[in-house]
């Protein structure tokens, strides 16, 4: 079927007032998580294009279908960037297309600085979204602080298009350092690793990245943290993580323009399991529970990030998602089905309050259950 | 300011009311006698003032979980109470409320320096929180102004910021997980000691709905270790035109301070006069910090000041010592205070796009010629978000209601140019009448939307944030 294709937000509205059919939303499509959607394709990467860019008030307005890289071409331009980093999901999914700051922020796609500087919801000023009934809202603004009513525009981060369709998005940006310097380590255990990492994250050196692999470049478990700024200042705050970590291990610093973006990269897009026919899990917890965690399920590789907090698991084919998610209940955070076998459901089952506070809002936001259905349903995903 | 009729039912059930509340609460904690209900009266909103029909102090979540139980059967509206330090009367009272003060859950429940966080029951005061940990060398970023007095539970609800927000975030940005309990008395926990909560972002949503969506009793903040060290720079400008130009272009070139304070000359003025902080006589003046080592922090003033340097400033004063430091900061801090002691004031908080901030002010200058009433302005430049003073005299008929009156075409002014109402006191009733200046109206119904899955009988905290013609249908069906 050819995707429906609107190439304003008023179409848009229209098509969704109109319809008796479901939609299945993507912008660029590169990160199908969850269930497959029935329903009519429809795409926002008709609505494209930056409206308003403002380096001195480090803020930037764009049309939810803007691919990614329009987006942070044009920051580069002025020396800035996404802080957030989105990870690019391509390599880890096998999908082609091009990434939308839209989706961007509907899947709250933020990389290794999260732990720094927050993530994609953090950056995320106002939005304009078309609602399962059609009608176009518009809530936050293109200001950095901003308490004038409730917070839709985190409502809507990480959402998926379940409670509307993003139209445009108002984002902060950040001045681009002009070091980064990276320290690592080889061949730490995950305990000794993770521990290492909490350490530097609890110093006053600003890491900016804190991450762990049980398979590094070489082969090798790797653990790296980054630090970035001027010159002097990476140099001067390398030498003093050096110091501090010198218990856990010896790091060396590569503050290699291309070699450090290279690391960071493969970070943050999970390199290590691009290319692997295992299940790849997601999950959120707290970093020092990540070992312990990862130790618990069998078969599992990780890739550690945020310091622990953010675990890459890849495990066997077939895994059962029981597994992960009696692994997880007893340490607390949650586990996403990124890619790979379903069927222990995709999302994180919520507590009844909360999963009756969240379908409440569906039902306001889609009272027809046009937007994704199925997509972040609890019902649906055990039914599977 | 208009307020709903206190609804005559609930006024003649007050007696029951007291009694079921003294089943599941000390009788310290039911407070229903009139001359002490008094002391609820108002939050930091003082021209506003209603005595509650009574309050309550629980002290712990199950009691909280009670309070609310029984206020729902009855139908009874609760208003929160953090430590009433609201300058919108976000915890001002109605006739026929139950004020639910969080003032007794006060405890440290958890701190945890490896994974970086606290646990802390919502009463503790912002301040003190930092207290818990600062021994240690952490801190917890967000500080408004009034973090000596004001509650965590009040600063979720109004997602305080405070001057070293530029860096560091409001509260939405560093709050991880809550324990929060729905009109109706459930218990949810949202959240936790790990990042980005499972399922919808309900602690965003949670943060800034002023109390409208749940009593938050529990939560788990984000701590980070302090810097090295901090050093402010003092620029002075001879005009806002300048200050404005300056403060992008420290913005455009990378450095990211942790504050930017922007005060204007009638704010500088009154300052001298009550603090002697030893400002210059000038039409604006800037105090930028960084943070780091002692020569991280040359580095980045270094930078700042060659940036100050291109636009011609009265005075550039960058600070040699701790006790230097404390008096840059000293006129800052005691701005407001300044402002008291010449005059009654009214504090407004619109955000607007660094970009607009000569524009604005030239505007503002404009209009307290027509209004005839002195404005001062005192803010933070970095993020845009204003703080215009207008000094009025209380005991003189109908200069609060000019007040209030060139207080809106002020914040009408900031929505304008692309801003908006409020960046961190809140909408309370302070701007409730105004949002429709800011959102149409099916932006309004889709965010009351949201407060008809929480409270559904719209008991909490029922009259703020939105335009009562707005609200009313809401309000009423749920009667």
């Amino acid at each position: 079927m050819k995707d429906l294709r609107p190439e304003t937000e008023a179409e848009l509205a229209a098509i969704v007032r109109d319809t008796s059919e479901p939609l299945r939303i993507r912008g660029g499509g590169t990160r199908p998580i969850g269930v497959p959607v029935n329903g009519a394709p429809l795409t926002t990467a008709g609505l494209s294009g930056i409206d308003l860019y403002e380096p001195g008030a480090l803020t930037l307005v764009a049309k939810a279908g803007t691919p990614l890289a329009e987006v942070e071409a044009a920051l580069a331009e002025e020396g800035q960037r996404l802080a957030f980093e989105p990870m690019d999901h391509r390599g880890l999914l096998g999908t082609g297309g091009e990434p939308t700051i839209g989706g961007v922020f509907a899947a709250n796609v933020s990389g290794p600085r999260r732990i720094q500087c927050g993530a994609a919801r953090d950056f995320l000023l106002g939005v304009r979204f078309v609602d399962g009934r059609g009608e176009v809202i518009r809530n936050g603004g293109r200001v950095m602080k901003n308490v004038t009513g409730y917070d839709l525009v985190k409502l809507m981060a990480g959402s998926y298009g379940t409670l509307g369709i993003l139209t445009e998005v108002a984002l902060k940006v950040l001045p681009k350092t002009q070091v980064t310097g990276s320290l690592a380590c080889d061949g730490l255990g995950d305990e000794t690793a993770i521990a290492a990492l909490c350490r530097a994250l609890g110093s006053p050196f600003e890491v900016t990245g804190a991450a762990h692999s049980q398979a590094g470049p070489e082969g090798a478990a790797r653990t790296v943290i980054r630090i970035e700024g001027t010159e002097a200042s990476v140099a001067y705050r390398a030498a003093e993580l050096q110091n501090a970590l010198a218990a856990f291990g010896e790091f060396t610093i590569d503050t290699d323009p291309d070699s450090t973006k290279a690391t960071w990269r493969a970070i943050r897009d999970v390199q290590p399991f691009h290319g692997t026919d295992g299940d790849i899990w997601r999950l959120s917890v707290k970093p020092t529970d990540a070992p312990g965690l990862v130790a618990r399920i069998d078969g599992a590789e990780a890739l550690y990030d945020w310091g622990g907090g953010l675990i890459w698991l890849c495990v066997p084919k077939g895994t059962a998602g029981q597994d992960i998610r009696t692994a997880i209940a007893k340490t607390g955070g949650h586990a996403t089905l990124i890619r790979g076998t379903r069927g222990g459901g995709v999302f994180q089952p919520l507590a009844p309050p909360v999963a009756a506070l969240q379908e409440g809002l569906r039902k306001r936001f889609d009272p027809k259950g046009l937007l994704n259905p199925g997509l972040m349903a609890q019902a649906r995903e055990a039914a599977e | 300011m208009e307020m709903p009729a206190p609804n005559p039912d609930i006024l003649s059930k007050k007696a029951e009311l007291v009694t079921r509340l003294l089943d599941i609460l000390p009788a310290d904690a039911v407070i229903s006698d009139p001359a002490e209900t008094r002391a609820y009266e108002c939050d930091a909103l003082t021209a506003y003032k209603c005595p509650p029909l009574a309050a309550v102090l629980p002290s712990t979540t199950q009691e909280v979980s009670d309070v609310l139980r029984i206020c729902h059967e009855m139908g009874v509206p609760v208003v929160p109470r953090g430590s009433g330090t609201s300058l919108a009367g976000g915890a001002l009272p109605t006739e026929d409320s139950v004020i639910l003060g969080v003032a007794r859950l006060n405890e440290v429940l958890e701190t945890d320096y490896g994974n970086r966080f606290i646990r802390v029951q919502t009463g503790r005061t912002n301040l003190s929180v930092t207290g818990a940990v600062e021994e240690d060398g952490y801190f917890y970023a967000p500080d408004p102004s009034s973090q000596l007095a004001c509650a965590i539970a009040g600063n979720i609800a109004m997602n305080s910021g405070g001057a070293h927000c530029l860096k560091y975030g409001v509260t939405t940005n560093n709050l991880l997980g809550v324990t929060m309990v729905l009109m109706d008395g459930t218990v949810t926990e949202i959240g936790g000691a790990h990042l980005d909560a499972e399922g919808y972002d309900l602690l965003g949503l949670i943060c800034g709905s002023e109390g409208q969506l749940g009593v938050v009793t529990e939560a788990t903040l984000r701590i980070l270790h302090k810097p090295e060290g901090a050093r402010p720079v003092l620029i002075g400008f001879d005009s806002n035109e300048v200050a404005g130009a300056c403060v992008s272009d420290i913005i455009k070139a990378g450095v990211l301070p942790v504050a930017i304070e922007f005060m204007d000359r009638p704010c500088i003025r009154a300052t001298e006069d009550f603090a002697q902080a030893g400002y210059p006589d000038c039409e604006a003046l800037l105090i930028v910090e960084v943070e780091g080592s002692e020569a991280e922090i040359d580095e980045q003033l270094e930078t700042i000041m060659s940036i100050a340097r291109t636009h011609d400033p009265v005075e550039l004063r960058q600070s040699g010592s701790a006790e230097e430091s404390a008096k840059i900061w000293l006129g800052r801090k005691s701005a407001f205070g300044a402002m008291g002691n010449i005059n009654d004031y009214m504090c407004l908080d619109g955000t607007i796009p660094v970009s607009q901030l000569p524009y604005v002010l030239k505007r503002i200058g404009e209009m307290s010629k027509e209004f005839g009433l002195d404005v001062a302005n005192v803010f933070h430049a970095g993020d845009g978000n204003m703080h215009p003073l207008i000094l009025f005299d209380a005991n003189k008929p109908g200069d609060l209601e000019t007040c209030e009156a060139f207080g809106a075409e002020i914040l009408k002014l900031c929505v304008e140019v692309g801003g908006c109402l409020t960046g961190e006191h809140g909408v309370g009733i302070e701007k409730r009448d105004l949002m429709a200046h800011q959102y149409g109206e099916k932006d309004l119904a889709m965010q009351m939307a949201v407060k008809d899955v929480f409270d559904p009988k719209w008991l909490l905290n029922p009259a703020k944030v939105f335009p009562l013609a707005a609200s009313d249908a809401h309000r009423i069906a749920a009667e």
